[in-house]
């Protein structure tokens, strides 16, 4: 397992991957923006465990906020203020303040 | 999901579980196609010697005995006792087990409603829950049109659960998506100060813990 | 809003149907599947993980997913799970899917 990346209110985007068959990140967030609301501890890759791996090393797991009128403001005005989701490390970026 | 939650836990919690007299309830109608398969890989199942019928048995009633009632004495608890509160927000999966409830190993996150914030919890890809706390989950937990909705229209959602929340309240809702567990904290109702730990029990439903209601005796505004 | 979506399970903002807040008594076929599951996914066994359980139920496919009940997916994922680990043969399984039946009559 390596040293977790990100820290309590780093500025994140979570990646668009496609290609893989089982993942734990829904549409919705990929390639949206959010903040680190916390660091959740080290656990088994969902994505290699799916198709009989190990899931190991483990990887690190964050809940990151979104802001939900950035996520939905096309769709609704009753949307969520704020949504909390899991994501492991490897489907977010580092996010450089200015932007 | 598990669903599809994580169920490896069922072993650690074997000795919580009370004993049952009785069957799962019959089956009603003729055998659907499915039906049909589940019957048949259970007796497959049965004969490699993978599983036994006594283990499938005591496994129901493992399932049958965790209600919600579980949950509800923790919030009971949280809502008396101010330094075991501070400990359930902290760190739910400790908080719980000085109670007795093994969660591992999907630790739990409380989340605390204030007179600021409501938060609502959901599962939008499967059914992750906290089985552990709260039993199975209902079905509408399980449904497509929660796991749709809730974070796009929460407020529309809950008064369909019959809950008009204070437009006020910021709503914050949290996506199980891998390997944690929520619990909503919710507000203690106002005029309990004298409420014993079994009143205040009863006034909290399962429906309060997931976050689409409130407690009972909660007034909105 | 966003139309990506990873499988038939991503269900965010795609549907608006009121939701039905009545809850149905589980059918003795609904717990015992929920039971052989945890018992073939638990320490003892682990014939396989609960991630290997979701893909299961993602590759049923947008049809067979959409026209089945929760429960009744779990039955067709841990289905397709025996038969490629080869625990079960399709086989032996179609015949006693016939058996039962036959039973039932």
């Amino acid at each position: 397992m390596t040293a977790q990346r990100f820290t309590n209110g780093d500025r994140v985007k979570v990646a668009e991957i496609t290609g893989r068959r089982h993942v734990r990140t829904p549409g919705y967030i990929q390639g949206r923006h959010g903040v680190i609301e916390r660091f959740c501890g080290y656990f088994p890759n969902p994505e290699e465990r799916s198709i009989g791996l190990t899931g190991l090393p483990k990887i690190a797991l964050y809940r990151v906020r979104f802001s939900g009128a950035d996520l939905f403001k096309e769709l609704s005005s009753a949307v969520a203020d704020s949504i909390d989701v899991e994501v492991f490390e490897h489907w977010l970026r580092e996010v450089e303040d200015d932007i | 999901m598990t669903s599809e939650d994580n169920y490896s836990d069922n072993n650690v919690v074997s000795k919580q579980v009370h004993k049952h007299d009785h069957t799962p309830p019959a089956d009603q109608g003729p055998v659907t196609q499915v039906q049909a398969i589940q019957i048949a890989m259970q007796e497959l199942l049965i004969e490699k010697g993978l599983v036994c019928a006594e283990e499938i048995r005591e496994t129901v009633e493992l399932i049958d005995s965790i209600t919600p009632s579980r949950g509800a004495e923790v919030v009971a608890r949280a809502w008396l006792d101010p330094e075991f509160k501070s400990r359930l927000l902290h760190n739910g999966t400790a908080a719980c087990l000085e109670m007795g409830i093994d969660l591992r190993p999907t630790p739990l996150v409380v989340v605390e409603n204030t007179s600021l914030i409501h938060n609502i919890v959901v599962c939008t890809l499967c059914s992750c829950y906290p089985r552990m706390l709260l039993g199975l989950p209902p079905d509408w937990y399980k449904s497509t049109a929660y796991r749709s909705r809730i974070i796009i229209e929460p407020r529309v959602v809950l008064l369909e659960f019959g809950t008009n929340l204070n437009p006020e309240l910021s709503i914050r809702v949290h996506d199980s998506t891998a390997d944690m567990r929520y619990l909503v904290l919710p507000q203690r109702p106002n005029n309990t100060e004298n409420f014993s730990l079994n009143q205040l029990t009863e006034l909290v439903t399962r429906d309060c813990m997931i976050g689409v209601t409130l407690p009972k005796n909660s007034v909105t505004s | 809003m966003s139309a990506k979506r990873i499988g038939p399970h991503d269900v965010a903002g795609s549907v608006v149907d009121p939701v039905d807040t009545t809850a149905h008594e589980l059918a003795g076929w609904e717990k015992r599947i929920d039971a052989l599951y945890k018992l073939l996914a638990d320490e003892k066994r682990c014939l396989f993980v609960v991630d290997e359980f979701r893909l299961a139920i993602e590759s049923l496919g947008p049809d067979v997913y959409n026209t089945h009940s929760y429960y009744e997916r779990w039955v067709l994922a841990i289905r397709d799970i025996l038969i490629k680990k080869q625990i079960i043969t399709s086989d032996e399984l179609s015949q006693r899917v016939v058996d039962v039946l036959d039973r039932e009559v």
